[in-house]
């Protein structure tokens, strides 16, 4: 008779459960959208750090940052300007070390060292500057009028009247600055750090044994900019290297423009033993803050860069919708699913009373009030459960819509207050790559957890709602409904 | 049978008491039919609800077969009304969506009748009725007089001891009434039942062998041995 009963009120009172129905699908269809949003969001976030880090990093272990203001590293051009009409193009380029922070390659090894670490490799990262054009010096003429007037305008000693008096005219300089960053990868550990983002497109990556080769890949964005492939030769700083493959990053901007060996690296940027960076893998990943804790404590004057810090420096509009997801987002869908569960136990409070009379009839020809209570709780679940395929129908083509249409959103990395000022807060390439933008598309990928969480808040919302009807189905008194009869 | 001592039932409607019945003494034999007439508010229903175990009185006792229904917890109480008391409503009181035989088988849900069995005897009692055809059809497919029967055959296909009827012929009209007072009146006869009617219809209070009329909450007992 349960499921006969059931059956036949559901049918028959169609418009009020789709009713209660559709606002907790509401309700649900909305948690989905948030949850599957936000978790596009988290995803787009990890692509962003993994264009930083790489796949696998942790951490980032950079030099502190040091009182800015001494200059002692920044890099001088010097360009002779040549007599007569010699304007011939001159050229020069200097290798600096990113962030002009260097780490002793020796911290490599403390940081592998430490408790909880599970892998630790060096990198150093260098940005080349390289400034070619022609200086022409000016050339002094002088002016005839002013040699009897007196006083003077321009030429040193104006009150001098047996000085020429005149001006120098013409000469300039026309400079091309061109600037790109290379990155020195330790070749033997090949499976942490900033490659690890790049997809090798074309020829290869570099093998261990080419600790010192002069062998370098190069990123497929930069290689199509200078026209660059395998088999040709790219040159640093005056060395030359064989381009041995081009690399793709898989989202985002590559880490860098070329990747040499490392001790190619510190060779050119004359940085022996040097590193900027210390990739680390944690052996457990929910152990990350207190291996960072412990390679702080034991090891001075370093940074410690985690992703979670990292993610803390994205803006832009990923950051500001991921704020709205994980703020806004997930606010409203628990206000309305709050509203959604009141609504629907309202309304079925208010169905029990309108069948007062039923109900007590049932009463008074013997049923047990809990036998009632359970009608009224069976067809409330019953409603939550529609409500709960419904909510998952539109919420999963919601995320697929929104998965369609991949709204692109730009990720600012570290322009929220600059790396350095942020004491050393953006580790390794982050810290020159401050301010860069990633386009990023988002996708709302909805995961089996979120189904069973929406199948979940379908059987709570029903069970709520039977809790309002059964509560007020069990109060009442077989007379008190036969009374309203009269 | 029913013994009814010393029955008082007060109601507060706001800062006044309402005595509905004031200290009713009554006796009711197995297999007797009694009327109960009244003017509306002398306290008909509440009586009805006194000998149905759907209300308790405020004091005195209400014993049906020697069991005080006033001191029974809801549980056996919810059990007197389930095996021993049938209902017969004014509004007919069926269960809008479901059909007339399933109607007639809430009776028997409270008594674990299995459900092959339900609807054999729900299909037995509507056939007793003359609804033997009409198993499948709603309550609003029916005419009043027909809901009327249903509701008759859900009171009676438990095979009470007793039948309460609060005007079951309010409803309908004269021809249904009469049709209606022959089922009851046979059925009675048949089943050897105690059959308690309330009625503001004159006409059907003459016929009843013996008629309590109420007013003010105080019984009178008229015996008709012409009836």
């Amino acid at each position: 008779m349960f499921f006969t009963y059931l059956r036949r009120e559901l049918r028959r009172r169609r418009k009020a459960a789709l009713v209660v129905a559709s606002g907790l699908a509401l309700g649900i269809a909305l948690v989905i959208i948030v949850s599957s949003v936000s978790s596009g969001m988290s995803k787009a976030q990890d692509k962003v750090l993994e264009s930083l880090y790489g796949l696998g990093t942790d951490m980032t272990v950079t030099k502190a940052a040091a009182a800015p203001g001494s200059g002692t590293g920044r890099p001088r051009f010097e360009f002779d300007a040549k007599d007569g009409d010699d304007d011939a193009t001159q050229s020069t380029d200097r290798v600096m070390v990113q962030g002009f922070q260097s780490l002793a390659a020796t911290t490599v090894d403390q940081v592998g060292k430490q408790t909880g670490v599970a892998d630790a490799v060096g990198g150093l990262s260098l940005t080349v500057m390289k400034v070619d054009g022609q200086f022409k010096r000016g050339e002094f003429k002088q002016d005839e009028s002013a040699t009897t007037g007196g006083g003077g305008r321009g030429g040193p000693g104006g009150g001098g009247s047996t000085q020429p008096q005149g001006e120098v005219q013409g000469g300039g300089a026309s400079f091309d600055v061109n600037s790109y960053t290379v990155y020195g990868t330790d070749v033997t550990k090949q499976d942490l750090g900033p490659l690890t983002s790049s997809k090798i497109t074309t020829g290869r990556t570099f093998k261990t044994t080419e600790t010192n080769a002069k062998v370098a890949v190069v990123d497929a964005a930069y290689a199509k900019e200078k026209e660059l492939s395998t088999g040709k030769t790219v040159t640093i700083h005056g060395t030359k290297f064989s381009i041995v493959g081009v690399s793709t990053a898989e989202s985002g901007d590559a880490a860098a423009n070329l990747y040499i060996p490392l001790q190619q690296a510190q060779t050119l940027a004359d940085s022996k033993d040097k590193v900027t960076t210390v990739y680390v893998k944690a052996a457990d990943s929910q152990q990350i803050d207190s291996v960072k804790a412990t390679i702080q404590k034991n090891i001075t004057g370093t940074t410690v860069t985690t992703s979670a810090d990292l993610a803390d420096t994205v803006s832009g509009s990923l950051s500001t919708a991921s704020d709205l997801a994980s703020s806004v987002g997930k606010w409203l869908s628990i206000a309305v699913l709050i509203a959604a569960f009141l609504v629907a136990g309202l309304l079925t409070s208010s169905a029990v009373s309108r069948r007062v009379r039923e109900f007590g009839t049932l009463k008074a020809l013997g049923w047990k009030s809990g036998r009632v209570t359970r009608q009224v709780i069976g067809e409330a679940l019953v409603n939550g459960l529609m409500g709960g395929v419904l909510g998952i129908a539109v919420g999963l083509a919601g995320a697929y819509a929104v998965t369609a249409v991949s709204p692109t959103l730009t990720a600012q990395l570290g322009s929220t207050g600059g790396g350095a000022g942020r004491g050393g807060g953006m580790g390794g390439p982050g810290r020159q790559t401050a301010s860069k933008a990633l386009d990023i598309a988002l996708t709302a990928p909805v995961s089996l957890s979120v189904i069973l969480m929406a199948v979940g808040l379908a059987v709570a919302g029903g069970l709520i709602a039977g809790a309002f009807g059964g509560w007020r189905a069990s109060r009442l008194r077989p007379a008190d409904a036969l009374r309203r009869v009269e | 049978m029913y013994t009814l001592q010393g029955v008082t039932k007060q109601y507060t409607r706001g800062k006044s008491t309402v005595h509905a019945l004031a200290g009713v003494d009554l006796t009711i034999e197995d297999g007797g039919r009694l009327v109960i007439q009244g003017p509306t508010g002398g306290g008909k229903s509440t009586l009805l609800q006194m000998l149905g175990g759907l209300d308790r009185p405020t004091a005195g006792s209400v014993e049906l077969d020697g069991v005080d229904l006033a001191k029974l917890s809801e549980a056996k109480l919810t059990k007197v009304r389930a095996e021993n008391i049938g209902f017969v409503f004014q509004s007919f009181n069926l269960i809008p969506t479901l059909t007339a035989q399933e109607n007639v088988e809430t009776a028997l849900v409270p008594l674990g009748v299995k459900t092959s069995e339900r609807r054999r005897r729900a299909a037995e009692a509507l056939d007793s009725v003359g609804l033997g055809e009409r198993l499948a059809h709603l309550p609003s497919e029916m005419s009043g007089g027909q809901q009327q029967r249903v509701a008759i055959a859900r009171a009676l296909v438990k095979q009470p001891k007793v039948l309460l009827a609060d005007e079951p012929t309010g409803n309908l009209d004269e021809s249904m009434r009469d049709e209606i007072m022959e089922v009851l009146e046979t059925l009675w006869k048949e089943h050897g039942l105690t059959f308690i009617m309330v009625t503001h219809d004159s006409a059907i209070a003459r016929r009843a062998p013996r008629l309590a009329t109420i007013r003010k909450g105080k019984v009178t007992i008229t015996e008709n041995a012409a009836a």
